[in-house]
């Protein structure tokens, strides 16, 4: 299965120059551009690993794009996605998050129904991955992350 | 009627001699009254009757929204009654209508109770409609000082928080109404929710009458809907949502209806405009207690809402639904199949979104308004759209919306799931276009097409939708054109 979470996932994966045109369009608009991953895609998984705090100060989207390609060369089986942090009163929040990276296989969600009293169900979804720990979910070895490439 | 009477008769014996009066010189009209920053302000469109003139309408309006009768009465002089008097202070000719006026009327703080929709309404619109020296009203717009939008909740979630918790940004969300409207069985019902979540979709909908009926009871609908939605989720890694219709004939049903919804684990519930402003406010707190979104329904709004020379226009409904406190509202789509003239919807979509709001006539709005901080209603187009007008809707409506396709989901030939990615392909199209600063409006037909090359869905979509567009003169319209700037 593809997980379809963030703005582009129904989109064939979006190239290093289509990135670049998104985050550009983030930085245009003053918002700041961070780089998350993770290996737990749980929709409900809020905090994924932070590539570094929100660049700030950052104006130039081949800096960030830098920074993305460094992510995935760190963690070439996890999921790589960018955010945009708008600070604007009101907003305060993402404005913008999409995947740029993700593992090769991705096997998805178990849905496991606990039946009760008057036909109530309780659902909840389990991560295939998730059953091997942190940093071994997704690489064909299990090795985890090679930080040394 | 003698030059004297014309005058406000000042306090006094002569002002309550037992008789009828003319409202006007009752003191309801005040033509060097400036309002305070703490009045509410209520603009009507007036349709005098033939022979009464345009400051005696306002007036009598301005009296029967506030503290007259039809006689004079000795009791006033109890009270500290200029106060309480609603005060007629500005009469305009409308623009190319003859006959009628707009006419604005202030209202001290203290005639209203704090954070009740129900007592606003009951003196604004309360008796004022049917009085016989008009012919015909209709309340424009209204300015609700921030001392008294400060005594509502507002909506219990938001767009931000809303979009915080479903994990969705930058694009506009996506529904589907689950059609046909009547007659599914729960578990065809459910099958309808799945296949368009799984295909692409944020959101379904329960229809405004879907209620409890022969043909499907309301727990049997929640029980196989929420199916749906948990198999989606977990087939896409998303969250999904489906609004379920609480609507009822009692609030005790309704509560029970949404806590068994929130029981299921459903992220958002829905109510219908017909329940009413108390039991919306009722519900609101409710979805606020519970971290519920709460989606409302207009049903029957147009009623009231269409005809320009009388009943109450939609941008006051969005106001004083902001201030109840909902999640969600049906605002118009401009190129679908209901009621929708550009300039109209902008102004409701402002004034449902913005932190404040400035004049602006061509859009219909009167006054200047700040939401001091009462948060944001996410707006929803839904009737008669679909993947092919994407690129409008996104110039019309912008990103923060629910666009609803409902036919234009469920009615693809190659089936719901088709139609559900189709409607999302489109949107995503649409905004990386966007984003990446093409004319997306007027190359909008070219980006679909391309991505259409690669998407057999939406290519089955354009294909089948392709000449199909409501274009029908608007009903409600701005009564101001811009004038054009010139260089």
């Amino acid at each position: 299965m593809r997980i379809t979470q963030g703005t582009f996932s129904f989109l064939p994966d979006l190239s290093d120059e289509q990135i670049r045109k998104q985050v550009e369009y983030c930085l245009n608009n003053g918002w700041a551009v961070s780089v998350e991953f993770t290996d737990d895609p749980h929709p409900r998984n809020t905090y994924w690993e932070m590539w570094g705090p929100p660049m700030f100060d950052l104006k130039d989207p081949a800096a960030v794009m830098q920074e993305v390609n460094a992510c995935r060369k760190a963690y070439p089986n996890h999921y790589i996605k960018v955010n945009a942090l708008d600070s604007t009163r009101g907003w305060e929040t993402i404005r913008l998050s999409f995947i740029v990276h993700r593992p090769k296989h991705e096997p998805g969600f178990r849905l496991a129904r606990q039946e009760g009293e008057g036909r109530n169900i309780r659902y909840t979804l389990h991560s295939y991955a998730t059953d091997r720990p942190e940093g071994e979910r997704y690489s064909v070895d299990g090795a985890g992350p090679d930080r040394n490439r | 009627m003698t030059g004297a009477a014309k005058r406000t008769i000042k306090e006094g014996k002569e002002r309550y001699k037992a008789g009828v009066i003319p409202y006007k010189t009752m003191g309801y009209w005040e033509p060097e009254y400036v309002p305070k920053d703490t009045d509410i302000i209520a603009l009507f469109r007036v349709t005098p009757q033939e022979g009464v003139d345009s400051e005696e309408a306002a007036a009598a309006v301005a009296g029967e929204s506030s503290t007259a009768t039809w006689t004079v009465v000795w009791t006033d002089r109890l009270t500290a009654c200029e106060i309480y008097r609603g005060k007629a202070y500005r009469v305009d000719p409308v623009p190319n209508q003859p006959n009628q006026y707009f006419a604005y009327i202030a209202y001290d703080l203290d005639l209203f109770e704090p954070g009740s929709i129900a007592n606003l309404t009951a003196s604004i619109i309360g008796n004022v409609f049917g009085f016989k020296a008009i012919k015909a009203l209709r309340l424009e717009d209204m300015r609700m000082p921030v001392a008294y939008v400060k005594t509502f909740d507002g909506p219990p979630t938001g767009i931000v928080v809303e979009r915080e918790r479903l994990d969705k940004f930058g694009r506009p969300l996506l529904g589907a109404t689950v059609k046909p409207k009547l007659g599914l069985s729960g578990k065809n019902y459910g099958r309808v929710v799945y296949e368009a979540l799984k295909g692409g979709l944020d959101f379904t909908k329960d229809d405004e009458n879907i209620n409890s009926q022969p043909f499907m009871h309301w727990r049997d609908r929640y029980l196989y809907v929420m199916e749906g939605v948990n198999r989606a989720s977990a087939a896409t890694g998303e969250v999904k949502g489906s609004y379920l219709n609480v609507t009822a004939a009692t609030m005790e049903d309704m509560y029970e209806r949404a806590e068994f919804a929130k029981e299921l684990g459903s992220v958002i519930i829905m109510i219908d405009l017909v329940i009413g402003f108390t039991a919306i406010q009722s519900m609101s707190k409710w979805a606020r207690r519970n971290d519920m979104i709460l989606h409302l329904h207009r049903a029957g709004y147009a009623t009231y809402a269409r005809q320009k020379n009388h009943g109450i226009s939609f941008r006051v409904i969005a106001k004083w639904m902001r201030m109840a406190g909902v999640d969600h509202i049906h605002s118009g789509t401009v190129v679908g199949k209901l009621e929708g003239d550009p300039h109209m919807i902008k102004g409701f979509y402002d004034t449902l979104r913005e932190p404040r709001l400035s004049a602006s006539l061509e859009n219909g709005l009167f006054f200047d308004q700040d939401w001091a901080s009462l948060r944001k209603v996410m707006p929803v187009a839904s009737g008669g759209i679909h993947a092919g007008q994407m690129h409008q809707l996104l110039h019309y409506l912008g990103e923060d919306v629910v666009l609803q396709f409902g036919g234009g989901t469920i009615g693809h030939p190659d089936g719901i799931q088709a139609g559900a990615t189709a409607n999302r392909v489109a949107v995503e199209a649409m905004i990386q276009a966007r984003n990446e600063g093409r004319d997306y409006f007027k190359d909008g037909p070219e980006i679909l097409e391309k991505a259409a090359r690669w998407c057999k869905p939406l290519r089955a979509a354009l294909e089948v939708w392709k000449d199909i567009t409501f274009e029908y003169e608007s009903t409600d319209t701005p009564d101001f054109v811009p004038t054009p700037t010139l260089v």
